[in-house]
């Protein structure tokens, strides 16, 4: 879905006071029922996760942790039923799983009297069973399932859509009859910079020669896709030609602007496919 | 010197002995005449022949570059109007000490402005021009000695005016230049007011205000630029008043058609003298800034001419047509364009409009001008005299006196375009003529006598001139002046059009074409360490960056290349230091530059390839329309004369600029290696020579040499890759080893001495010399000389005098001197011209020594070797076209240029001569268009399928192409054409023996016949390539190349070599067919007793043209293999994608976690399909990844336990019941719906196709717990769901004890046990009956294991 700039403002605009919980997610989709909610979650996710970058170091000072800690603790002492980790998370606007992630890192100390490893925390965080503490490990388990922006599910389901996008493009590269290379081939052949898809036969696109494609199973706004340029896209410019990429969950038109430096953005696989076709000689004849 | 021309003047030497002495090699350098006490040299009578000629016509060139000559005499070229774009420039030769530095200076300069001109109008027919000032200031300092100047040339340099003076001060251009030039003459107009006598007075009294100018400064205000700021007010005015106008402006009586487009750059100040004056309005505002134009830098009239500065221009200014308020308009329109002009208002269209004398040719239009100097034979005076120097001048161009024939011819035709107003000026025509003094005759004074010169100089010169391109012939043959002067001369350049086939589009697509990365040379093993490999793909990364802000920017007002990209090239060049890569970057660095700069593309097949965006938008057809109309758009611009600096056009810049910011020592010594390297190889390679086809240096015919011809283009072909390549690396190794020793400020005296002393004991990076020596004793010298010239041309200011540099520049002088076009030696016509050209450029400009061409000091120390006898080396190929020649030399467009001014300054009085072009619409139109793109997207597309693949990919495919379209053609010499002719020779035969035959008729009938039955050449060819292109390639390519990437090079070459057999056949297998028609004939007609030959070639022309049969195949691809082993054999891959279910679990997880509204609880329905669902998804195994196939069986686990724990409850079944139908369906009798979905994830977890589901959650005391705390039907349903768990297998007892033996410190209730033994009891009748004992067995081992944990 490409949308244009205010569209996508106006989402922003939308999302800048939601919470990353399933009843903010079903409020915004009846607010843009044109949307796909894929589209929707994906441009909330990537703006949470930069409202969250801008503001995590505030719930990161060691007083802030200890004040959440206690607040906690006195809470779940309360009220052990109570959802309470996870409201305060949302009272305090911090993700709940990064919430969750801060209680139990502040309980194992506590309880260990040192640092945790980040490989326990992760576990717990993954399987809140191992957590000893039955009414901490429904609280953490409670924030991170409701968690639609971060959480070890959050992010198995991104690295899943990711994954699956590829094997689609793949489909529709074979359908097509398009020969090419994937990442893993290319890495096995000693490329520095991999695309998901190295086009052995160059196609063109809307007039366009493409060389690669990448697959991105997210929206492309603008930091996203200014990060990916300089990380990604120019490099395979750099290496391989023009190339596509595709935004599966839409993208800002505004930025299909690099389209004569070599790079095409589209939100769907394209469908105005050209070929190299060296058999059509007719228009080749002399005179 | 003088002496001899006098003497031959009146007669008292013999013109004979004086043209034999020039053309004699051998004799004797000096010439003993008359008086035996004269004598004089060759070299000192060249070069004052060349200074007369220029003085005496330098009142009446007023247009266009100075021709200069350098000579020991230093004459002061004429018509040199500057305009100093470049502030280096200017302020270098303002500081210079000498006029002639100044002088040395403003030659160049003043070519050097158009350039930036059009470098920002984006016009790439000038590009050549762009890049001006190459190293900054030491290219234009004077290499000038002044020791070498002869006395006696004091009085004449004294009178000329530094061309300092004239040049523009780039700061008050800066306003508004492109207006520059009317404004100027509208001030002027303001300043003489109400007519006067007419024109010429105006021009007069410029001229003279000039010299007094010139006066006033010389020797002070050299470099100017102050000058207008400070200068004398009346030393400004006077000059406006003449200062002819851009040379860039629109041909105004075309204008309405034809409106300024763009940026139609006028120069920013009038650089260019240029009789083609546009009578628009000038502008009073300004007055110091206006144009140094002045030009004419030779006063021929001493000081004390009186100055007529009062002659007003009147009578033409009176004159302002309506119709130019029009273009005035469009020009403000225009004008608003240029932001950076905003703030310089155009002058009112109302204003009094004074156009200056060269207003005359643009009044044609309406009024007919009387007053137009239009040339009349009858009216040339001195025609002996005339005649004289002609010859004396042609002599000296065609025995290569002179350092530069080009400068020479473009000095004629700069004669032959003369606008001189001095027709009326009887009084001092008068005096000049009556003068005493022969020498100070004003010989070239008139416009008569110009062009009476002109035309017999080319009229002798023929051969050279026809060799210029077809616009040029035609522009020559269509000037009336020549018409009028030589009816005969204006006949031979009519026929020689057709011969000519020089293009002059070298426009090519700037598309950043990455080098592509190659395994082979750029992955990890090519490395020390994995550091420097990742570094190396950061810098690949910077390096395009850079480039790309380079390409968006550097147009721009005010970029700088240092301050806006330095930092990071700086940071980069440390980084690949610390990495030890700079190989790595070297190669990147090369190819890229390669890529982008080396120029048209000559090894394409697609024939001729237009340009290829311009292709995309208006097609083949409109293309050629387009591109004239492109031309005539620029090419009235900036004539810049002949002798452009050396510059680096386009992208050229960047790769410069990168280097001299990158400054890196590293770089550029691995650089200069890999050039070195590259260069020598290139000099190297060998070109066949095709052994039917060496030719003598005469005329290149039309040529219908069989196969040998379509070889021979191939070679050609080859050629001008390897020496424009050659020449490109040739440029920045220059650049390189020169860099060093670039000053800003030429060395002098000492400093000088030691420089030399120093460096002539270091061994150069090249050996010029011997390579030189080489390349002449290999006879390959067109291939070295070009490529030296470029490396040379790049040398410092003390470069030339070192010893290695000084041999080999002597050594290019004596090759240039022994090249004579007219000798028809071993060398081929063209590639002497090229060479030439080349080295008569490198001549002029500024970097080496002026005095060079006469004097001995370079060749003393030269040695020409003659070429080894036997050997047939390059030279005497014939490897240079029209178009190699244009594009090594793209100054030769200046002639057209000059001429197109001329033209458009005339246009009313020759009608048509510039015709009229509709622009082309650029909107597509329909399918046409379609057409045209796709076809164009093909060529893109098989162009960027090369682009990943190995270099050796393409070069087989083209190898393969080539070869086998050659075969082709040999192939139907072979079959069809001896076929044919057999064919022919039965039909002959039988048509003899019938009575009364006409053997002559019979065999023009037969011929025709053939011809058309050859026609079906192409069509055969083309099936014979279809044929074996791909055996070759298949042989030829490794056999591990995937079968799509084998097809498509297949098909490639299938269609090159095609292209390239059919594009042979059709031009050429009519006359193949009648040539071997012929030579049958004639046999069988000898036979016959019969020589009736007629000749082959009278034959009516057989229309050839044919299309080949589309032998269109489609591409065997390979079905890629599907990658989904692990989905079952009939899957369909039609399950739901894992992150959907995923994403379903997880809300469900989260409506039970809560918190939650009663409203979100699931139905057992909803939750039974989503299992189904998750079932298929974890099936197929296509989407999935380990990652999330064990999140998604994680999840369903949990799911269960909050299911079986009631923690999600589900929703009271709706009012249909429809969930408790389909669950009661799927589940035994009456149970819960619960325990049916348990069941099914019971099921689900069995499935051993994937991966085991983490069922030790279910035993997780968190969940055990919540178990317990709810209600008996919670715990009989856990009880439950281990139960089958146990009884599937996914479990063993074994297992389910240790779990709850774990959970010893959660204090089990003993109902627990309990209940379990229940429900297992309960279980009994589903178990088997073994299987139950077991199960007995252990439960009741197992409440004991537990209680004494407990």
């Amino acid at each position: 879905m490409r949308l244009t700039r205010a569209e996508y403002k106006e989402i922003v605009r939308w999302t800048e006071h939601m919470r990353p919980t399933r009843q903010c997610m079903k409020m915004l989709k009846e607010r843009f029922p044109n949307h796909s909610q894929s589209t929707l979650l994906s441009i909330f996710s990537l703006e949470y996760q930069k409202r969250t970058k801008r503001t995590i170091s505030r719930h990161h000072a060691p007083d802030a942790i200890e004040s959440y800690y206690q607040r906690y603790l006195s809470a779940a002492k309360a009220h052990p039923a109570a959802p309470v980790l996870l409201e305060m998370a949302i009272e305090v606007d911090l993700s709940p799983a990064l919430m969750a992630r801060l209680i139990l890192d502040r309980f194992l100390q506590g309880l260990e009297g040192e640092m945790p490893s980040k490989t326990t925390l992760n576990s717990m965080l993954k399987e809140p069973s191992l957590i000893p503490d039955h009414i901490l490990a429904n609280n953490i388990y409670q924030c991170t399932i409701n968690d639609c922006c971060y959480g070890p599910l959050v992010d198995c389901i991104k690295h899943a859509i990711g994954q699956e996008h590829e094997v689609l493009l793949r489909d529709k590269l074979r359908e097509r009859n398009l020969s090419f290379l994937d990442e893993n081939q290319l890495r096995a052949m000693g490329y520095d910079k991999t695309p998901d898809i190295m086009l052995e036969v160059p196609i063109a696109v809307e007039g366009l020669i493409v060389h690669w494609v990448e697959s991105k199973a997210s929206f492309g706004d603008d930091h996203s896709h200014r990060t990916y340029l300089n990380e990604q896209f120019w490099s395979y410019c750099n290496r391989f030609g023009p190339g596509l990429v595709i935004y599966w969950y839409g993208f800002i038109g505004e930025l299909d602007c690099q389209r004569d430096r070599g790079i095409l953005l589209k939100d769907r696989f394209p469908t105005d496919i050209v070929t190299l076709q060296p058999a059509s000689q007719k228009d080749q004849t002399p005179q | 010197m003088a002496a001899l021309l006098e003497s031959l003047f009146l007669k008292k030497t013999d013109i004979n002995t004086v043209l034999d002495w020039l053309k004699n090699a051998e004799e004797e350098d000096i010439l003993t005449f008359s008086e035996p006490e004269v004598t004089v040299t060759k070299q000192e009578f060249v070069a004052f022949l060349l200074n007369f000629l220029r003085e005496q016509s330098s009142q009446a060139l007023t247009h266009g570059p100075a021709t200069p000559a350098k000579t020991p005499n230093r004459p002061r070229p004429p018509g040199q109007a500057r305009s100093f774009s470049d502030k280096r420039g200017c302020r270098s030769a303002g500081s210079g000490a000498s006029t002639r530095s100044a002088s040395r200076v403003q030659l160049f300069s003043s070519s050097v402005s158009p350039g930036n001109e059009f470098d920002a109008s984006g016009n790439s027919g000038a590009q050549f021009l762009s890049g001006v000032n190459p190293f900054g200031s030491p290219s234009f300092t004077p290499g000038w000695s002044p020791a070498s100047r002869p006395p006696g040339s004091e009085r004449r340099s004294g009178q000329r005016a530094s061309l300092g003076d004239y040049m523009v001060s780039p700061e008050n251009l800066q306003p508004s230049p492109n207006f520059q030039s009317q404004k100027s003459r509208r001030r002027s107009g303001g300043s003489t007011p109400g007519g006067g006598p007419g024109r010429q007075g105006g021009g007069r009294g410029g001229h003279h205000g000039d010299d007094t100018a010139r006066w006033d400064s010389m020797g002070k205000r050299l470099g100017r630029g102050g000058g207008g700021g400070g200068g004398g007010g009346g030393y400004n005015r006077m000059s406006e008043q003449i200062s002819p106008p851009s040379v860039g402006q629109l041909n105004l009586s075309n204008m309405e058609d034809f409106p300024p487009v763009g940026s139609s750059p006028i120069l920013p100040a009038a650089s260019k003298p240029s009789r083609r004056i546009n009578p628009t309005p000038v502008s009073a505002e300004r007055p110091h800034s206006k144009p140094k134009t002045c030009f004419t830098s030779t006063p021929f009239h001493k000081p004390s001419t009186p100055p007529s500065a009062e002659s007003p221009e009147g009578l033409v200014m009176a004159r302002s047509p309506l119709s130019l308020q029009e273009e005035r308009d469009l020009l403000k329109r225009e004008k608003t364009k240029f932001a950076q002009q905003a703030g310089s208002p155009l002058p009112a269209p109302l204003d009094p409009c004074t156009p200056t004398k060269s207003g005359l040719r643009t009044g044609s239009k309406g009024t007919p001008d009387v007053q137009a100097p239009c040339p009349e034979p009858p009216k040339v005076t001195f025609s002996v005299e005339l005649d004289l120097l002609a010859e004396l001048y042609y002599t000296c161009i065609s025995e290569n006196l002179v350092p530069n024939i080009f400068l020479e011819l473009f000095f004629v035709i700069q004669l032959l375009t003369s606008q001189s107003t001095h027709t009326c000026e009887d009084q001092l025509e008068k005096s000049c003529a009556a003068s005493s003094d022969t020498l100070e005759r004003c010989y070239l004074r008139q416009v008569h006598n110009c062009v009476y010169f002109a035309v017999k100089l080319l009229e002798s010169q023929f051969q050279l001139v026809a060799y210029l391109d077809k616009v040029t012939l035609r522009l020559l043959a269509e000037n009336e002046r020549v018409a009028s002067f030589s009816p005969d001369l204006r006949d031979r350049l009519t026929n020689a059009q057709d011969k000519s086939t020089a293009k002059l589009s070298p426009s090519v697509s700037t598309f950043i074409h990455s080098v592509a990365f190659q395994p082979a040379t750029d992955n990890r093993s090519n490395f020390n360490t994995d550091k420097a490999f990742h570094t190396f793909k950061k810098q690949r990364d910077i390096f395009y960056e850079v480039l790309r802000e380079w390409e968006d920017f550097h147009k721009q007002p005010g970029w700088s290349f240092d301050s806006a990209l330095g930092s990071r090239i700086r940071a980069m060049m440390s980084q690949l230091t610390s990495a030890g890569n700079h190989s790595h970057f070297a190669r990147l660095f090369l190819k890229q530059l390669v890529q982008m700069c080396k120029g048209p593309r000559v090894n394409s097949f697609s024939g001729d390839a237009p340009d290829a965006d311009l292709l995309g938008i208006v097609g083949a057809d409109s293309l050629g329309r387009l591109k004239r109309l492109e031309e005539r758009l620029i090419q009235p611009h900036g004539v810049v004369g002949p002798c452009p600096p050396p510059s680096f056009p386009g992208h050229q810049e960047f790769f410069r600029d990168f280097l001299q910011t990158a400054s890196c020592c590293q770089l550029n010594q691995h650089l200069q290696d890999s050039l070195c390297q590259q260069l020598l190889q290139l000099d190297e390679v060998s070109i066949l020579s095709p052994p039917a086809s060496i030719r003598e240096g005469e005329e290149v015919e039309e040529d219908e040499e069989g196969d040998g011809d379509m070889e021979q283009q191939d070679e050609m072909q080859r050629f001008t890759s390897v020496l424009l390549l050659a020449r490109l690396l040739a440029k920045f190794l220059g650049f390189l080893s020169f860099l060093p020793y670039q000053t800003s400020e030429t060395p002098s005296g000492e400093i000088k001495e030691a420089a030399i002393a120093l460096r002539n004991k270091s061994v150069p990076v090249l050996d010029v010399c011997g390579l030189l020596s080489k390349s002449v004793r290999k006879k390959r010298t067109i291939l070295t000389v070009p490529w030296l010239v470029e490396f040379l041309s790049m040398l410092d200011s003390i470069g030339p005098l070192l010893i290695c540099y000084r041999t080999t520049l002597g050594t290019l002088l004596l090759l240039y001197k022994r090249m004579l076009l007219g000798r028809s030696g071993e060398m081929c016509y063209l590639n002497k011209l090229l060479m030439l050209s080349v080295l008569g450029w490198l001549f002029q400009i500024p970097v080496i020594p002026e005095d060079i061409f006469f004097t001995s000091e370079f060749t003393e120390v030269a040695k020409l070797e003659e070429g080894d006898d036997n050997s047939a080396g390059l030279d005497n190929i014939l490897l240079v076209d029209q178009q190699l020649l244009y594009t090594c030399c793209p100054f030769l467009g200046e002639f057209r240029k000059l001429l197109a001014a001329f033209v458009s300054g005339s246009t009313s009085k020759s009608s048509g001569i510039v015709r009229k072009i509709t622009p082309t619409s650029a909107e597509p139109k329909d399918t046409q268009v379609a057409n045209r793109s796709q076809q164009k997207l093909q060529v893109d597309l098989e162009q960027a399928f090369f682009h990943n693949q190995p270099p050796s990919l393409r070069r087989t495919v083209e190898f393969v192409a080539e070869r086998v379209g050659s075969n082709a053609v040999k192939h139907m010499k072979a079959t069809l054409v001896s076929e044919l002719v057999e064919r022919g020779e039965k039909m002959l035969r039988d048509g003899l023996q019938s009575p009364n035959p006409n053997p002559s008729k019979l065999n023009d009938s037969i011929c025709a016949q053939l011809c058309v039955a050859g026609l079906e050449a192409p069509t055969k060819a083309t099936r014979y390539c279809s044929e074996k292109s791909p055996e070759a390639i298949r042989i030829l390519l490794p056999d591990e190349t995937s079968q799509a990437v084998l097809s498509t090079a297949e098909n490639i070459t299938k269609r090159l070599a095609t292209e390239k057999a059919c594009s042979w056949l059709s031009a050429n297998v009519t006359a193949l067919i009648r040539r071997e028609w012929k030579s049958r004939y004639d046999r069988v007609m000898k036979a016959f007793g019969s020589p009736l030959l007629p000749n082959a070639r009278d034959l009516p022309e057989t229309v050839v043209g044919l299309v080949p049969q589309d032998q269109a195949t489609t591409p065997k691809r390979k079905q890629g293999s599907v990658r989904s082993a692990s989905c079952p054999p009939d899957c369909t891959h039609g399950a739901p994608l894992p992150s959907d279910i995923l994403i379903e679990i997880k809300e469900l997880l989260s409506v039970a976690v809560g918190p939650r509204t009663d409203e979100e609880l699931p139905t057992g329905y909803l939750i039974q399909t989503l299992l189904q669902r998750a079932k298929s998804t974890l099936t197929c195994r296509k989407f999935s990844t380990a990652v999330s196939e064990q999140m998604l069986l994680n999840s369903t686990v949990l799911l269960a336990c909050k299911l079986v724990s009631a923690e999600l409850p589900l929703a009271p079944p709706s009012g249909h019941g429809r969930g408790d139908e389909v669950l009661a369906g799927s589940a035994s009798g009456s149970e819960p719906p619960v325990r049916a979905l348990l069941e099914q994830l019971v099921e689900l977890w069995g499935d051993e196709r994937h991966g085991s589901a983490p069922l030790h959650l279910l035993f997780a005391s968190l969940t055990v717990t919540a178990v317990l705390k709810a209600s008996d039907t919670e715990w009989k349903n856990y009880l439950f769901l281990v139960r089958k768990l146990v009884d599937r297998g996914h479990l063993s007892e074994e297992e389910v004890i240790s779990h709850w033996k774990t959970l010893t410190n959660l204090a089990l209730p003993t109902e627990l046990i309990e209940n379990f033994q229940l429900q297992s009891r309960a279980m009994k009748p589903f178990s088997p009956p073994a299987d139950t004992l077991s199960h007995m067995d252990l439960l009741q081992v197992s409440p004991q294991t537990l209680e004494g944990a407990t």
